[in-house]
């Protein structure tokens, strides 16, 4: 492992979010030892199809988060449609249905701040494609609990908005390609 | 480390809360009730959590301005309008045989939900043979649900849930637009009790026959969670129903086997014989 220390990913994604996920989740190998934690901006009604189209492509298993759900290694959390995800301190999942942020419900900044509380040095938050600013104060926040920050390229990014943000927001980022990104996962996550 | 700091005054908070007011946030789930106070403190003007703690201390007009923050949820009549489908056509058929009822809404907030129960029971035909306990820790939003006043702006979403829950009536057959606001009308609330009442503190105080309970556990941690699933069971009468909102279960509680689940998709449960 290149980054011992990392305990959990984090990914946020609006606009192009599906296609952007599906170069990434899943190269993700069978044996993958961290838990990720998606927040994809979704309509509010209450069937989220991203569960089940990534459950058929993706190696790993992948789960709407529960409330009070302790994280496991090895599986892609979504959060559902219309609820706040946060990680609590002790390492489980909560949601809550709070006021939207930045228009979102789910929202990435909720879950990056929660996140970043949770694990602090030993959390990598990445913000991909987007048309809105969500996840930048979120982003910000890892980078200042002393996390890991990437940020997809903004010029192969489907809707730039959101890296470029979340690159204003914290400058010291990362900023890698989807498969660079989708190579560095899943070296961090593999022994 | 300044983290650790805030967690430190959020603790110290909470405690003083605790032991100045009686307000029990303590066991609330640590991610939300920490973003919400650091709005509260932003807000608020306060520079740091421990000067708001202060002025809450010595300032008893502060406590309902930091409650605010601290539970206010804003909800939509019918929401989840399969919910109240499911309650209409799986719930009431069983209530129906029951020559007088009492229903609780734990966690009323603004009453966007007893408006809602109230508006089908009468559709039912159940209304006059219901009592509504509505109750909530927050007195300011136990006011609100007690007017019975909402933003003129809010009322098509309502609307259109209310059609979509199986609604048989008009919505606004219920309320009177009046500057900017939907009045709804006090008949819907005669049969109504709007009372304190904590989940984290209180116990039982009636027998109730269907409690909806929705998105107001998601707050809790799991003890507190099982706390309040057993006060259910407590106040439940033999095959009583229990409504949870959409995210929320009872499969992990040592109270599941109390129940069976009635309407698993809408997390409708019912309380199984003793």
């Amino acid at each position: 492992m290149t980054q011992p220390a990392v305990k959990a990913v984090v990914i946020g994604a609006s606009a192009g979010a599906v296609q952007a996920l599906l170069t990434i989740l899943p190269v993700l190998p069978p044996d993958y030892a961290l838990p990720v934690l998606v927040v994809v901006h979704v309509p509010p009604d209450r069937d989220n199809a991203l569960v089940p189209l990534f459950q058929s492509k993706c190696q790993l298993p992948v789960k709407e988060a529960e409330d009070k759900e302790a994280l496991v290694g090895g599986v892609v959390y979504f959060a559902p449609s219309d609820y706040h995800l946060l990680v609590e301190t002790e390492g489980a999942l909560a949601l809550s249905m709070d006021e939207p942020v930045n228009y979102s419900r789910p929202s990435i900044d909720v879950l990056f701040e929660s996140a970043a509380d949770a694990f602090e040095t030993d959390l990598v938050g990445i913000i991909l494609t987007g048309a809105n600013h969500d996840g930048a104060a979120g982003l910000k926040a890892v980078v200042a609990a002393g996390g890991a920050a990437i940020v997809e390229d903004p010029a192969e990014a489907h809707a730039d908005a959101m890296p470029l943000a979340a690159l204003q927001a914290c400058p010291a980022a990362t900023v890698m390609s989807l498969d660079a990104i989708t190579s560095y996962l899943s070296t961090l996550g593999t022994a | 480390m300044p983290d650790s700091l805030l967690n430190l005054e959020i603790k110290l908070l909470l405690e003083a809360l605790f032991q100045r007011y009686h307000y029990d946030f303590r066991s609330y789930a640590q991610a939300s009730i920490k973003r919400r106070l650091v709005q509260a403190r932003d807000q608020l003007g306060f520079s740091s959590i421990s000067a708001l703690q202060e002025r809450v201390l010595h300032d008893p007009a502060m406590l309902p301005r930091l409650l605010g923050y601290l539970t206010v949820q804003v909800s939509e009549m019918f929401r989840d309008p399969s919910y109240f489908r499911a309650l209409r056509e799986k719930v009431l058929p069983h209530l129906r045989t029951y020559p007088s009822l009492r229903i609780w809404i734990a966690g009323c907030s603004t009453g966007e939900e007893v408006y809602s129960l109230a508006i089908l029971f009468r559709e039912e035909g159940l209304y006059q043979r219901t009592l509504f306990y509505a109750t909530d820790i927050n007195p300011d939003a136990l006011r609100a649900a007690e007017a019975g006043v909402y933003a003129l702006d809010r009322i098509s979403k309502f609307t259109e849930n209310h059609q979509k829950s199986g609604g048989k009536s008009s919505l606004s057959d219920y309320y009177t637009a009046d500057y900017g606001r939907a009045v709804f009308d006090k008949s819907l609330r005669e049969r109504v009790v709007f009372s304190d009442h904590s989940l984290v503190t209180d116990s039982v105080f009636a027998e109730m026959h269907l409690i909806s309970c929705r998105n107001v556990m998601i707050y809790f941690d799991r003890p507190l969670q099982d706390r309040a699933i057993g006060l259910f069971r407590e106040s439940l009468t033999r095959k009583g129903f229990l409504g949870l909102g959409s995210k929320e279960s009872l499969r992990f509680s040592d109270h599941s086997g109390a129940f069976a689940e009635f309407v698993p998709l809408e997390k409708i449960y019912q309380r199984r014989e003793p």
